[in-house]
């Protein structure tokens, strides 16, 4: 059973914005959902990763890429050619 | 070289375009001057791309997707963005932050989803091709709701490069058209490698439909014709089988048991993956502008909320709930076993048949706004999503109607094998042309 506080904990790390009068309508269709996934607790069997490709890299050389400007042109905000991102600390 | 133009300015009455170019550049090619229209989750250098979501409203790439330079190459001229669920997340097209797109069969349905709005241009004759994607049926469902053909590519034969991602290890550009030839050309244009997807396989498709299917063996898994299931969808596809045994194909019943916890682990898998993905909207680098002054999670949470609709929060939340201590084992690790058994049946079962047949979707189109709770919604999905969990291919070609409403068969085949998908629905469509 998911409560209403699970879900607001789940909104804090996913960071997503819950408004209070969000959590009744998300908290019951998250039970719902969650009841059919329990389903999976039925299933048999070993986990395997079927890996038919692995490690597809290239050599760590420099190859054209976007300008400074197109890298920049979609952000919300910059500063003498850098992205403006809000305070961490 | 784009060198000329088509003027492209269709009468959109069921919004399956979010923008359209009515001067579209085009050059020489396979489809010079062709006009194609490309979902919006797939990036078009210079021209918006926002996933039908408002978390990306203005944001134009600065590069095209690999399969855009491939259709551009080629000569198409992209006749602009398709109506689509936001990020892909839906069945209906209705979780469009700019509206629903309506069937053009019965403009009071919906029209599939998430690749609606190409379906619909296409089945309205705007555009006689479009690019999809595909992550759980979001190619398949749209085709045969509309009356088209889609293709879902297997996995890896198509590069993703550009595709805007939501459920990686699910997902795939293909293409949809009016009928199985102009799948199988779009499809030659856009397969084959490409270094800037390390999925990607070295498997070029050069192939012209061959509507002789002399012994080739089909599997009927009986899930595909079960609880769930319309009975007259069910009807109308064993007649299309029918029809396909009568052009020299043998049929076989057979049985795929994983698909009892596919849905399940379906929706395990892409939420998680989705939780992931989409972290990277933060309203700092595309999209509207995060505010610098508050605190990061402050300003993220602000930008998200505002941004993001409910269907993708919701999914958001799901996939970080089930990738969380102490649900990981119970949810996503289950969900990964359940995911290998479906692609253990697929292996097993063509060891003995060519392709397996059954219904695309369980229902024809539903109404606008009839389901309007996500769990119902997620259940339709039922009968599509088992091809996205092994990497097979399918295709959806239409097989009759039913209320007047178009019925979907869809044909799914070996690793690979797209070609012989193709061939099977090419021989049904042929036989039953008038």
């Amino acid at each position: 059973m998911v409560t209403e506080k699970d879900v607001e904990h789940i909104g804090e790390l996913a960071d997503i914005g819950i408004d209070t009068c969000e959590l009744a309508t998300f908290t019951g269709q998250f039970n719902a959902i969650v009841e059919y996934f329990d389903i999976l607790d039925r299933v048999k069997g070993e986990g395997t990763v079927n890996r038919d490709l692995f490690n597809i890299l290239r050599e760590d050389t420099v190859e054209p890429s976007l300008s400074l400007e197109e890298a920049t042109r979609n952000a919300g905000a910059t500063e003498d050619g850098y992205i403006k991102a809000p305070r961490v600390m | 070289m784009e060198s000329r133009t088509i003027c492209f300015e269709p009468d959109d009455r069921y919004n399956a375009f979010l923008r359209t170019c009515p001067t579209a550049p085009h050059g020489e090619g396979q489809l010079a001057g062709v006009a194609i229209a490309v979902k919006d989750n797939i990036s078009t250098r210079g021209i918006e791309t926002t996933c039908a979501s408002r978390i990306l409203k203005g944001y134009v790439p600065p590069y095209d997707a690999h399969a855009v330079s491939l259709i551009r190459d080629a000569g198409a001229a992209i006749a602009g963005k398709t109506n689509m669920d936001e990020f892909g997340m839906g069945t209906s097209t209705e979780n469009s932050a700019f509206g629903p797109t309506l069937n053009p069969c019965d403009p009071s349905r919906v029209p599939g989803g998430s690749s609606g709005g190409s379906a619909a241009a296409v089945a309205a004759g705007m555009v006689p091709m479009a690019l999809g994607t595909d992550t759980g049926g979001s190619i398949r469902c749209p085709a045969a709701f509309c009356g088209i053909v889609g293709l879902k590519p297997t996995y890896g034969r198509v590069s993703r490069y550009g595709l805007i991602a939501y459920a990686n290890s699910l997902e795939t550009i293909g293409p949809m058209a009016q009928n199985v030839a102009d799948v199988s050309l779009l499809m030659s244009v856009i397969a084959g490698p490409d270094r800037k997807d390390t999925t990607s396989y070295d498997r070029p498709y050069n192939h012209t439909p061959d509507s002789d299917i002399n012994g080739v063996k089909i599997g009927i898994p009986k899930e595909y014709f079960g609880k769930g299931v319309d009975p007259a969808i069910a009807e109308s596809v064993n007649r299309a089988i029918g029809r396909l045994e009568e052009l020299g194909a043998v049929s076989v019943p057979c049985s795929i048991p994983s698909m009892e916890y596919a849905l399940a682990a379906y929706y395990v898998i892409c939420t998680s993956e989705a939780s992931s993905n989409l972290a990277r909207f933060d309203g700092v680098r595309y999209g509207p502008a995060a505010d610098t002054k508050k605190s990061w999670h402050a300003a993220y949470q602000d930008v998200r909320k505002e941004g993001f609709g409910p269907e993708v929060r919701r999914r958001i939340m799901l996939g970080t709930f089930a990738l969380s201590a102490g649900y990981y084992g119970k949810y996503y690790a289950k969900a990964q076993v359940a995911r290998e058994n479906v692609r253990k049946d697929f292996t097993r079962l063509f060891a003995d048949v060519d392709v397996i047949c059954g219904p695309t979707m369980p229902t024809i189109a539903f109404k606008l706004k009839e389901k309007s709770d996500p769990l119902s919604m997620y259940l339709s999905d039922i009968l599509t999503v088992p091809v996205n969990l092994a990497g097979i291919p399918a295709i959806s070609v239409p097989c009759g109607k039913v209320q007047g409403m178009p019925v979907g068969l869809q044909i799914m085949g070996r690793p690979f094998e797209d070609e012989r998908v193709v061939d099977v629905a090419y021989a049904y469509e042929q036989a039953v042309k008038v």
